[in-house]
């Protein structure tokens, strides 16, 4: 379907990733726990923002995004997050990267799901730009990445018609089906039913360019109403909300997008029931995701390896357990992934390995053999 | 006492995907039976349900297309075409078009589109399906193409007669003349609407002939319907708007829906009029035709809400409109209702 969706799903999802990082960094940083891991200092946390931020919206990979192509698997969309996020200092286990993963394609789902027109969905994408470009206000060397992405954004979307913006969300929908995650906080507002599904009110205003349902005009030959008439609409509808900015700066007027996570409720991005099903890269996939990969430099990866392991999501007893199993031990329990960023075919075989990691119920080996790697993308050869 | 009310659902085994008029109908008198398709990513659901409630039978359609082994293409559409002397399913994708028996049982053509090596900014697909008249079947494309397929009586030989080039966008539905009354002479024989909201009303035949083009106004016609001579169009806006076909006079204007409509459908021997759209409606109108006056009255008769759900398919399940069935993206059912 649509070939444009990817640069909105990132930009969508990154932010929602940031939004959510930002608030467990804050969360980690009021803990108890003052040991060397838990503390995490206001330059830390702006070195982590301004890293993945830095990544996210650098010229290359920003360019191999604008790229028409079709959208990717959620498979893929993870691996390439989780690298995105591993572009800081920091590093996620594999059970906090599902639970993030989670928490933002639900948000991104609920923000296209009530998008009021299809072409709103930039308004929201320039909500989550709006508050990345807060986060890294300081710096200003990403600030202008973000300026630059954002006005790229602009040249290639904005003379989109309504059309092509429904087709765009539409394939969006189809990335989204059947996913029901229930997230505290939407449960909390009531933005979402114990059922997973979202609500969807019949009142309110009308979107912007609409007009109130209700009315039925009938016209003579000539073009003159000849009578008007009212129907129950079966909803409390009222007029329309103002049209929001669509340039670099200005009132996007709708909410949808914006940072709903406050820093003092932590309990907020606790998901209950993972949908996971399985999902096999195709191999183009994994060709695409190596390009992807390739360009996001290797110059701007801490040459350090000493990054920080953190546990995003303690909701698991299982988890707590095994972290404080593993606290002051050399080696972590959780095989740590260091995804080097490389240009060549070998890469495609590695992704594939990494990326198997991600499948359900398996084991999250050390050492991946090159047979399993091989395997796997034989599997994909014959889709 | 509300004019319809609710039956036991069809279970399906996928959810509905968030496309335009997401649901086909089949009614086969004969048998007793009706079928449905819903569209599901990559795949038709096909139910087989029987008119005393006691039997659905299950069939999936891939959109896999023919010896070639690339990763799947989503599918746009799948509806019905009867025909006199035979039904056929189409479904169309990214990638092509196919034509079934209308039980899905065998793919009797194929049809693959002209896709470019690396993708371009501008999607590729299929979208609009209809039978038209006696022996054709018309299939809209994403560049505004309209293919005419000429149907035989039997068998595979089907084949592309004519490709039209009148739509500069997209379309998105393609409506017979559905009056039904044998022998009744319409001037029009089909209308196409694109994702600007233009209509074409053409008149078929070895060479299909535009009668008529009614500019739209930079709003999607997401769902059009044709009923004794008038077109019914609904759009993106919510708004349904009824035009005389050959002369483009508008004669009526709803503000329908306060979303995007989905769906469009008629009951051809009662003029009944469904509408379906994202802000979970579903509305039943009359339209009544005074050929004194050459004009067409709309009455608003029926609301039904499907709670949390934005609607993609909503058709008659007969050509009296007693009972109508209704799709939502993500649920996995397909929702009856029928009159009390």
């Amino acid at each position: 379907m649509s070939e444009r969706t990817l640069p909105l799903v990132f930009i969508n999802l990154g932010g929602e990733m940031l939004y959510i990082l930002d608030q467990r960094l804050h969360a980690l940083n009021t803990s108890d726990d003052n040991s060397e891991k838990g503390v995490w200092s206001e330059n830390d946390r702006k070195k982590v923002m301004n890293d993945i931020v830095g990544t996210m919206f650098g010229k290359d990979f920003m360019d191999e995004l604008l790229k028409p192509q079709q959208l990717y698997s959620h498979r893929t969309m993870k691996t390439v997050l989780t690298r995105l996020a591993h572009a800081s200092i920091m590093r996620l286990n594999p059970a906090s990267m599902d639970r993030l993963y989670e928490l933002m394609v639900m948000a991104f789902k609920y923000q296209v799901l009530l998008c009021p027109r299809p072409k709103d969905l930039l308004l929201i994408t320039y909500n989550h730009i709006d508050t990345i470009r807060e986060f890294v206000k300081d710096t200003p060397v990403v600030g202008n990445k973000v300026d630059e992405t954002h006005r790229k954004i602009i040249e290639i979307y904005s003379s989109l018609p309504e059309g092509e913006f429904q087709l765009l969300r539409q394939t969006l929908l189809i990335f989204f089906q059947d996913m029901h995650i229930r997230v505290s906080l939407f449960l909390k507002n009531q933005l979402q039913n114990p059922n997973g599904r979202f609500a969807l009110s019949t009142s309110g205003p009308v979107p912007y360019g609409m007009d109130v349902p209700g009315l039925i005009r009938t016209f003579d030959r000539k073009g003159r109403e000849v009578r008007r008439s009212e129907f129950p609409t079966g909803g409390s509808y009222t007029s329309p909300i103002r049209k929001g900015c669509f340039e670099l700066h200005g009132d996007r007027v709708i909410r949808l997008g914006m940072n709903m996570y406050t820093v003092n409720h932590p309990e907020e991005t606790h998901t209950s029931k993972t949908d996971d099903t399985p999902n096999l890269l195709a191999k183009e996939e994994l060709n695409l995701l190596a390009r992807l990969m390739g360009s996001m430099k290797a110059d701007d990866m801490p040459k350090t390896e000493t990054g920080f392991q953190i546990n995003l999501f303690t909701t698991d007893q299982e988890e707590e357990e095994e972290a404080e199993a593993s606290s002051g031990a050399e080696e972590p329990l959780f095989g740590v992934i260091n995804i080097q960023a490389m240009q060549d075919e070998q890469a495609a075989t590695q992704l594939a390995q990494i990326a198997g990691q991600f499948a359900e119920g398996e084991e999250q080996p050390e050492n991946l053999s090159s047979s399993k790697g091989d395997d796997l993308l034989a599997m994909m050869d014959d889709l | 006492i509300s004019m319809y009310h609710k039956e036991k659902s069809i279970q399906v085994k996928n959810s509905a995907s968030a496309l335009y008029n997401n649901l086909g109908v089949l009614r086969i008198a004969p048998r007793h039976l009706t079928y449905f398709t819903v569209v599901h990513a990559n795949v038709v659901n096909m139910v087989s349900a029987s008119w005393d409630g006691l039997n659905y039978s299950h069939r999936q359609l891939q959109s896999k297309e023919p010896n070639v082994a690339t990763s799947t293409s989503l599918i746009m559409q799948a509806a019905f075409c009867p025909l006199p002397s035979r039904d056929l399913l189409v479904v169309t994708s990214q990638k092509g078009i196919q034509m079934y028996e209308s039980d899905g049982s065998i793919m009797v053509y194929w049809h693959a589109l002209d896709t470019p090596e690396t993708p371009t900014a501008q999607a590729v697909f299929a979208r609009g399906i209809s039978a038209v008249r006696e022996s054709y079947i018309c299939v809209g494309v994403s560049s505004g193409a309209i293919l005419v397929f000429d149907v035989p009586i039997k068998g595979s030989n089907i084949t592309l007669s004519e490709v039209l080039k009148e739509h500069k966008e997209s379309i998105t539905d393609i409506a017979p003349e559905c009056s039904g009354q044998p022998g009744m002479e319409c001037i029009a024989d089909l209308v196409s609407a694109d994702d600007g909201g233009n209509l074409c009303v053409w008149k078929s035949g070895e060479d299909f002939q535009l009668l008529n083009n009614i500019p739209g106004f930079d709003m999607s016609c997401s769902s059009v319907k044709l009923w004794k001579g008038t077109v019914v169009a609904g759009y993106g806006t919510g708004q349904i708007h009824l035009y005389e076909a050959v002369t483009g006079i508008l004669h009526a204007e709803i503000n329908a829906h306060a979303r995007w409509i989905y769906s469009l459908d008629i009951a051809p021997f009662s003029g009944l009029l469904l509408s379906a759209a994202e802000d979970s409606l579903v509305r039943v109108w009359h339209l009544t035709m005074t050929p004194e006056t050459n004009s067409v009255e709309v009455a608003h008769l029926h609301n039904e809400c499907v709670t949390d759900t934005q609607i993609c398919g909503a058709k008659f399940c007969d050509g009296d409109g007693y009972a109508f069935a209704v799709t939502g993206y993500d649920l996995s059912e397909i929702i009856r209702y029928t009159q009390s």
